[in-house]
């Protein structure tokens, strides 16, 4: 039971998670009963897709590394790449992190950067293809016995992780509670407690303080995930909007489509990257300050 | 489904004028402070990326946001 091919299923299908989740009647990943799952619902493809790419960055930074170390000889290759990116971060993290000891900051920084890049980078891949192919895959194993998999297209697949705001979200609180949790142990509970009522108008307006700091406070992992999502997310829907031309179009339309394709990707690159590096400078930022102790 | 039209075009206009203007007033800083100081370029060069990043940032989150509601809601 194929459904028609219209602009908004084409649409909607791209922006669908794969999701299975615990229903009354058992574990199911009917795209129809999305509703019944309430919270044991997971975002399967997004949770393979971050895991994968975690595992590749792992794997590929360790494999970089030389097996004897031979001052004699220059890096070569994937060696290199690894230093340069290492070395990157490691700038960064002295810039704005200055004097702090702290030797969890730069590995978190590296590891964020990187992660974040791999997993933006699957929005360059062409929209269609790995959706396509994952339905493709998903009919021949189990599509008989399975009956929400009535055929390829029915299979829902989302390739990117960053475009999903849980992922996105997720990594913004863990920074958020690293953050708490710096300056926890950092300043003491005191000064934290301090920090957020005192400022700005004095002890005897710590009500009106304490919303004031609150406010700043929740803010910065909100829009320190957000603004990830909201940029891939944007890019994203813009690839599938150029994707509609060449589907639904005349065949000049079509040709425009391809090139807008192309600069499209080529533009989108400097945004994968800047985003990829505004996440990492914001996370280092956030803990830098978490670190600093601050005299009024 | 109109007024999620006219919602959507209201959220993704403004928030680019907003982000038009923030990163025009970056961008004429950044040339002047190439002006003055040459040998500062490189230094300037990340940080105005970085700054251009979270001005940019907005207006993209509200076209994520009026896609949204086009498409999702």
């Amino acid at each position: 039971m194929a459904k028609e091919l219209t602009t908004e299923s084409y649409i909607q299908h791209h922006l669908t998670n794969l999701t299975c989740g615990k229903t009354p009647d058992g574990w199911t990943c009917d795209p129809y009963k999305v509703d019944q799952m309430g919270f044991w619902a997971f975002h399967v493809d997004s949770l393979f897709w971050s895991i994968a790419l975690g595992a590749l960055f792992i794997v590929f930074f360790k494999a970089a590394m030389p097996k004897k170390i031979d001052s004699n000889s220059a890096p070569t290759g994937a060696q290199n790449f690894v230093e340069m990116s290492i070395e990157f971060v490691e700038d960064n993290v002295q810039s704005l992190f200055g004097s702090v000891k702290n030797t969890l900051i730069a590995p978190l920084a590296l590891t964020v950067f990187v992660w974040i890049l791999l997993m933006n980078l699957m929005d360059l891949v062409p929209v269609d293809f790995l959706p396509v192919l994952a339905g493709h895959i998903a009919y021949a194993v189990a599509g008989e016995g399975v009956e929400w998999i009535s055929s390829p297209e029915s299979f829902y697949f989302k390739v990117v992780p960053t475009t999903d705001p849980n992922i996105t979200l997720g990594m913004a609180f863990a920074v958020f509670i690293l953050t708490i949790y710096y300056s926890i142990t950092v300043k003491g509970l005191k000064a934290f407690v301090a920090e957020l009522t005192l400022h700005p108008f004095g002890k005897w307006l710590m009500p009106v303080n304490f919303v004031l700091e609150m406010v700043n406070f929740i803010a910065k992992p909100i829009s320190l995930g957000l603004r990830l999502f909201g940029n891939l997310y944007a890019g994203e829907m813009i690839f599938i909007l150029i994707a509609l031309m060449l589907f639904f179009s005349s065949i000049p339309i079509g040709m425009l489509g391809f090139g807008l394709h192309l600069v499209w990707a080529l533009f989108h690159i400097l945004i994968v990257a800047l985003q990829a590096f505004i996440f990492m400078a914001l996370t280092i930022a956030y803990l830098a300050m978490a670190h600093e102790t601050e005299e009024h | 489904m109109e007024y999620s039209i006219l919602a959507a075009g209201i959220t993704m206009g403004l928030s680019a004028i907003g982000a038009g203007i923030g990163v025009g007033i970056l961008g004429s800083k950044f040339i002047e402070g190439i002006a003055r100081q040459p040998e500062l370029a490189p230094f300037l060069q990340g940080r105005f990326f970085l700054m251009m990043g979270l001005t940019d940032a907005v207006p993209m989150i509200g076209v994520g946001l009026g896609m949204y509601m086009l498409f999702a809601i």
